[in-house]
């Protein structure tokens, strides 16, 4: 190595020029791949969002008469990569009577993702992970709860009379604000 | 031969670098104390040959991952052995990295010169974490899907970029099959390219700057590499191996859950033991503050390690760096007791581990049947499975009225009064039995909640019945024999062959006074009035189908219908369930090998 140094010292222009040049060729013919990698890879970023769209979800005559929530599970259409499945299941809802028809809560909770449950004496939904408390009708009742915001409700419309349709969607968790996934 | 290898140290100088790697000059001999590294580089050698083995039979696909970790599991020959050794060799090379880094913070082996290998170190240790929690997602059970997804949700916190940040790295907006493609290239590429990288530039460093003397050894005579410390690298890498061999076969290898179900609760999720303090942890950071908990503080206590060496250059720096050691570790092992004496003292918890437990031996269980797993993969099987979901349908759908061996068939006892029969062994001679019994036909394990206690069987059993001479009471058992024959239960196959004789006397006797069912029920071609529910093929799956379809249809209860549904015809129930619980209540699943 040492016996290039005087040669070095002799023509730093075209040392420069060439040192300029191969860098330039080497990122130039470097970039092809890595561009073509990383274009794929942002792929998911351009899919957008889940769909939104409403999903029969259940007859009425299926939830309790007293107001308690039910877990029902959500069944629609769903294309993951390569494969489309027909109404298969996508996630999972708590559906409950109100005075003003039906309400439904997404069972996922918005502090980290697990699936919450319904406490044991059926009084509240309570989180297996991290300890989070609503109340049935989805709102925080923990002032030490580490979830954000209340659990997330889902709009519900009852067609026919009997017909309970949810427009099932998930939302990014560990946020205040509700954000459609 | 020494030709040949004289010609090829010509062409390569192999020599000089074979003496330059084996003949390392050891001041102060070899020791034990300096084998931690080498073990470590043995761990990850260990990783590498299980891991591509593993690689040349695993599918990184939502229908595949579970299936072929499964298969590698149960099916592949020692495919259980070197399944387990990869799984606890990355812990043990967690426990094995924790070690390097206390030693080399107590010796102060990280100050000048040998800060960048500190950090390379560091650097290794965060990529060994990605090992870890990129591993767990790739079987697709339960407890891999729900703690991963944590995982992600953490990410998707970072402020400004956490949600794309998410979707590249699940892949998507949901978790799917590019969640498990993502992973496993992280898994299986991206990371170990980057160990390798690391561990070279690390070992390098290391030969540079040679071992941290401690000042006892100073006065030992020198040593080389090999043979001396190359033996006792040797001997603790067989001790490493002989560990975690003997754990796996402790242990039975690694553990598989049941396949990975959004849908489906799983309350027993948690990291693996080397996470549980970062899962604890967040735990006490209340809402809005999540990002903290998980990110910006263990981010500060990981950069606060990363500036030891800095930190080192102070009078006091040795010291101050040894207490920030010490109190992470006491955090840590504090963490992380708090976290297992929590769930130790939760018995929903417990109970959920139990859960967790019974669904993954049933799909292990139904993976080993001779249907084995179907294309639609591990997930559709198990819900495919009268088993497992015939008793949650039967409590979502049926205990409001119903019981099942006098609970809701998950083992709840409600706290209303069953208003309609008890449905375990229904269609049995027992059943039947009982429902012919004067003294029980309206007990509330049969009619007692129903119209029906009021209505003409129930006359029949009480009035009639109750006054059978001994002779009618012999014939009676023969209709019951007949009549449960009718429903084919899989239970009762070997009975109804063994009884074919009575079985046929039975079926006479139905039409004939004084037990006459045919007066009020439809059977075969007797049909005179049709009063109570038909019993051709009473109790059989489509007899029992055609009833939770429409239980108020002429063939059935028609008008003295009493409040069962019309599952089928409000469609309150898919085909499918309705097939599943009524094949659950029937007893028609697979249960078992030899069974």
């Amino acid at each position: 190595m040492n016996d290039e140094r005087p040669e070095q010292k002799n023509e730093p222009r075209r040392n420069f020029l060439a040192s300029v040049g191969a860098v330039l060729v080497g990122a130039v013919a470097s970039i092809v791949p890595i561009a073509a990698g990383a274009t794929a890879l942002l792929d998911p970023l351009r899919r957008g969002r889940g769909s939104s769209n409403m999903v029969l979800v259940t007859r009425l005559s299926a939830l309790p008469e007293d107001g308690s929530p039910r877990k029902f599970t959500v069944e629609t259409d769903r294309v993951d990569g390569w494969t489309t499945y027909a109404q298969t299941p996508v996630g999972a809802v708590y559906l409950r009577r109100t005075p003003a028809g039906v309400a439904a809560l997404n069972v996922v909770c918005p502090h980290a993702g697990c699936f919450v449950g319904i406490a044991p004496d059926g009084s509240r939904f309570a989180c297996p992970c991290h300890k989070s408390s609503f109340d049935l009708d989805g709102a925080v009742n923990d002032p030490d709860s580490p979830s954000p915001r209340d659990m997330d409700s889902l709009e519900v419309e009852v067609r026919n009379g009997e017909e309970v349709w949810v427009r099932f969607q998930n939302f990014l968790p560990g946020r205040e604000d509700k954000t459609a996934v | 031969m020494n030709d040949f290898l004289n010609w090829l140290d010509d062409r390569t100088g192999y020599r000089a670098l074979l003496k330059g790697a084996l003949y390392e000059h050891i001041p102060g001999g070899a020791r034990w104390r300096y084998v931690w590294g080498s073990t470590l580089t043995f761990a990850m050698f260990v990783q590498f040959v299980t891991g591509i083995v593993l690689w040349s039979a695993y599918s990184a696909n939502a229908q595949g991952a579970w299936e072929s970790v499964w298969f590698i599991q149960n099916q592949m020959l020692g495919g259980w052995l070197l399944r387990g050794i990869h799984h606890y060799m990355a812990q043990a090379t967690i426990i094995l990295l924790l070690l390097h880094l206390m030693q080399v913070m107590i010796d102060g082996a990280y100050r000048a010169p040998r800060e960048v290998n500190f950090w390379f170190g560091l650097g290794l240790l965060a990529m060994v974490l990605g090992l870890s929690l990129t591993g767990y997602l790739l079987p697709w059970d339960q407890k891999g899907y729900w703690a991963t997804k944590v995982a992600t949700s953490i990410a998707s916190m970072t402020p400004v970029v956490g949600p794309a940040m998410q979707q590249m790295l699940v892949g998507g907006a949901e978790y799917g099959h590019h969640t498990l493609t993502r992973f496993f290239a992280l898994h299986a590429g991206v990371l170990p390219a980057g160990i390798v990288a690391l561990v070279v530039g690390h070992v390098y460093l290391f030969r540079r700057h040679g071992v941290t003397v401690p000042p006892k050894a100073a006065a030992s005579p020198d040593g080389h590499f090999w043979p001396d410390q190359v033996l006792r690298d040797g001997v603790a890498s067989l001790a490493v191996m002989a560990t975690v061999l003997g754990i796996v076969l402790w242990t039975g290898g690694a553990h598989l859950g049941a396949p990975a179900d959004p849908t489906e609760p799983y309350s027993a999720a948690r990291p693996e033991w080397y996470f549980l303090f970062l899962f604890q942890w967040l735990k006490y950071f209340p809402a809005g503050w999540e990002v903290v908990g998980a990110q910006v503080v263990p981010g500060l206590v990981f950069g606060l390690v990363a500036a030891m060496p800095i930190i080192g250059k102070w009078r006091l720096g040795h010291r101050f760096n040894l207490g920030v050691g010490a109190a992470i570790l006491a955090g840590i092992l504090m963490l992380t007791w708090l976290a297992r004496a929590e769930d130790g003292a939760d018995p929903d918890f417990m109970a959920a581990k139990v859960e967790a437990e019974a669904a993954a031996h049933r799909a292990d269980a139904l993976a080993a049947s001779p249907t084995g797993i179907p294309p639609g993969g591990g997930l559709a099987m198990l819900r495919g499975d009268p088993f497992t979901q015939g008793p949650k349908l039967f409590a979502a759908n049926c205990a409001s009225c119903h019981r099942y061996q006098g609970h809701d068939g998950l083992g709840v006892v409600p706290d209303d009064e069953p208003s309609a029969s008890d449905l375990s062994g229904f269609g049995s001679r027992a059943w039947l039995a009982g429902l012919l019994d004067p003294e029980r036909i309206t007990t509330e394990a049969y009619f007692g909640g129903t119209e029906h206690a009021r209505g003409r069987m129930a006359r029949f059993v009480q009035r009639s019945i109750a006054g059978f001479t001994d002779a009618e009471r012999a014939d009676l058992a023969k209709v019951i024999m007949a009549v449960s024959a009718e429903a084919a239960l899989p239970s009762q196959a070997v009975a109804d062959s063994a009884d074919a004789t009575a079985i046929a006397e039975g079926l006479e006797l139905m039409t004939r006074e004084p037990i006459e069912c045919t007066r009020c029920h439809t059977f075969g071609e007797w049909t005179e009035e049709d009063v109570g529910p038909v019993l051709t093929g009473w109790g059989s799956r489509e007899w029992m189908l055609g009833m939770l379809h429409d239980a108020g249809a002429e063939s059935y209860y028609g008008a003295d219908n009493d409040r069962m549904p019309a599952f089928g015809v409000e469609q309150t129930l898919s085909r499918a369930q309705m097939e599943l619980v009524v094949d659950w209540i029937r007893g028609d699943w697979y249960a078992g090998p030899g069974q």
